[in-house]
């Protein structure tokens, strides 16, 4: 990771604090799918720096039991610290509630090489009766059948597909 | 969760009742979210193993949301220390959640009828005059929409299957646990102040509304309640009656806790 506090002073435009700290946070992955950045994610909901140089990140769980929360948000700390803050307050926020249309473009890409079927886009309400036809992450065809509504971590379902005859999972709609 | 304190204006007269409430649900969730998390290892098909062990996943990060608020809002303890020091008659879930898991077609019930419950109840607190609990409770929603997905696929699936066995005994389990089902709806203390401010319904609207959906879910499944007039809801809970299943759960659920409860995890 840079350490951008490190850097020469003045020696090129320096970036707003603001986006150096989004920059580093890019490069916090979400434990459960090591190649997806909390940024991607969109758990990040507000990053904050005071005049006198502390730091507030905002973020909102994907889901209220996820057991990976108390890491990410460690890890969080850990990203902006290494820009050279010492004053780093990472907060819960439920004021903005996760949903998987706040996943990025990027990010879907990134769960489909991963070997995901990546959430379909839904209009506040996803109809959970596409789960049955969700299209498969390897061969891209429909022909798929649900399994189950839950998989091994709380963000995923369980899939079957009937052309490639491979079972997958799906980052889940919420 | 490292929730920031932004404290939320609460009429004096409204503490009391709000605490009764949201301990009413953080506790009806951690119980039934612990009952739940039995199953792992031991569903009937490894689909219903994970199942189960999920709900009860998120059931337990309910449970921390509504201990969170109770701690930020309304002077409880840390919710750790809340959940896992109190004395049985200081808890009030209800008796529906304290049964053990029995068969799996008393579980399955059970998790029907909790979360049809628990899936309204956040319908309607997602709209509270109490800002913190109507954020958490949207957030709760698209949840619990995934547990009734999943109550509704195989409630049906077992009310319509050929094997007449299976469909008796659905049947008879929806029977025996229905007046312990009603029991979800116990009145709450100060429930009517609540109501007038917007903040939360009394039960009996939502055990209304509760009837009409249930119906509405069994609708085709050859599946059906009981008479709810002729069935005496099971009371006591909220008020600290409980029945000789949740003090051996308490014991079980806080053995690890009450070794060193100021560990850090």
């Amino acid at each position: 990771m840079v350490n951008l506090a490190q850097e020469p002073q003045g020696v090129a435009p320096k970036a707003p604090p603001v986006d150096a700290i989004w920059e580093a946070l890019r490069q916090v992955m979400d434990p459960e799918i090591p190649v997806l950045s909390v940024v991607d994610l969109g758990i990040i909901t507000g990053v904050e720096v005071s005049p006198d140089q502390s730091v507030i990140v905002r973020m909102t769980p994907t889901f209220a039991g996820c057991p990976a929360i108390r890491l990410m948000e460690k890890q969080v700390g850990e990203a902006v610290e290494q820009l050279g803050y010492t004053q780093v307050q990472v907060e819960t926020d439920f004021s903005v509630t996760w949903n998987s249309n706040r996943i990025s473009d990027h990010g879907r890409e990134i769960i489909r090489h991963f070997g995901l079927a990546p959430p379909p886009k839904h209009n506040g309400e996803p109809d959970l009766d596409r789960l049955k036809h969700t299209e498969c992450p390897y061969c891209a065809s429909a022909n798929t059948t649900l399994k189950t509504p839950f998989g091994p971590t709380l963000c995923r379902s369980m899939h079957y597909c009937f052309d490639c005859l491979q079972a997958f999972e799906q980052f889940k709609p919420v | 969760m490292n929730i920031p304190h932004k404290s939320f204006p609460i009429d004096d007269a409204h503490r009391e009742p709000l605490r009764h409430l949201l301990t009413a649900l953080a506790d009806d969730h951690l119980i039934l979210g612990h009952r739940h998390s039995e199953w792992t290892g031991l569903g009937p098909i490894l689909e219903e193993d994970i199942a189960f062990s999920s709900i009860a996943q998120d059931q337990m990060g309910h449970a921390l949301g509504f201990y969170s608020l109770l701690h930020e809002h309304l002077d409880a303890p840390d919710p750790d220390i809340h959940a896992f020091t109190r004395q049985e008659t200081d808890f009030s879930c209800c008796q529906l959640v304290e049964w053990p898991i029995g068969d799996y077609d008393f579980s399955l019930t059970r998790h029907l009828f909790f979360d049809l419950a628990a899936g309204l109840r956040m319908e309607t607190l997602s709209l509270s005059n109490f800002k913190p609990l109507a954020q958490l409770a949207t957030k709760i929603r698209g949840e619990v929409k995934y547990h009734m997905f999943h109550a509704k696929t195989m409630v049906s699936q077992l009310g319509k299957s050929s094997d007449e066995t299976a469909r008796a005994r659905m049947q008879t389990a929806i029977n025996r646990q229905f007046g312990l089902a009603l029991g979800m709806f116990e009145p709450r203390v100060g429930e009517q102040l609540l109501d007038e401010a917007n903040i939360a319904p009394i039960e009996s609207k939502w055990r209304d509304r509760w009837l009409e959906a249930l119906n509405a879910v069994l609708d085709g499944t050859g599946l059906h309640i009981p008479d709810p007039e002729r069935i005496e809801p099971v009371y006591g809970g909220r008020r600290g009656y409980h029945t000789e299943y949740l003090q051996p759960l308490l014991n079980e659920m806080t053995e690890v806790f009450r070794l060193d409860p100021q560990a850090e995890w």
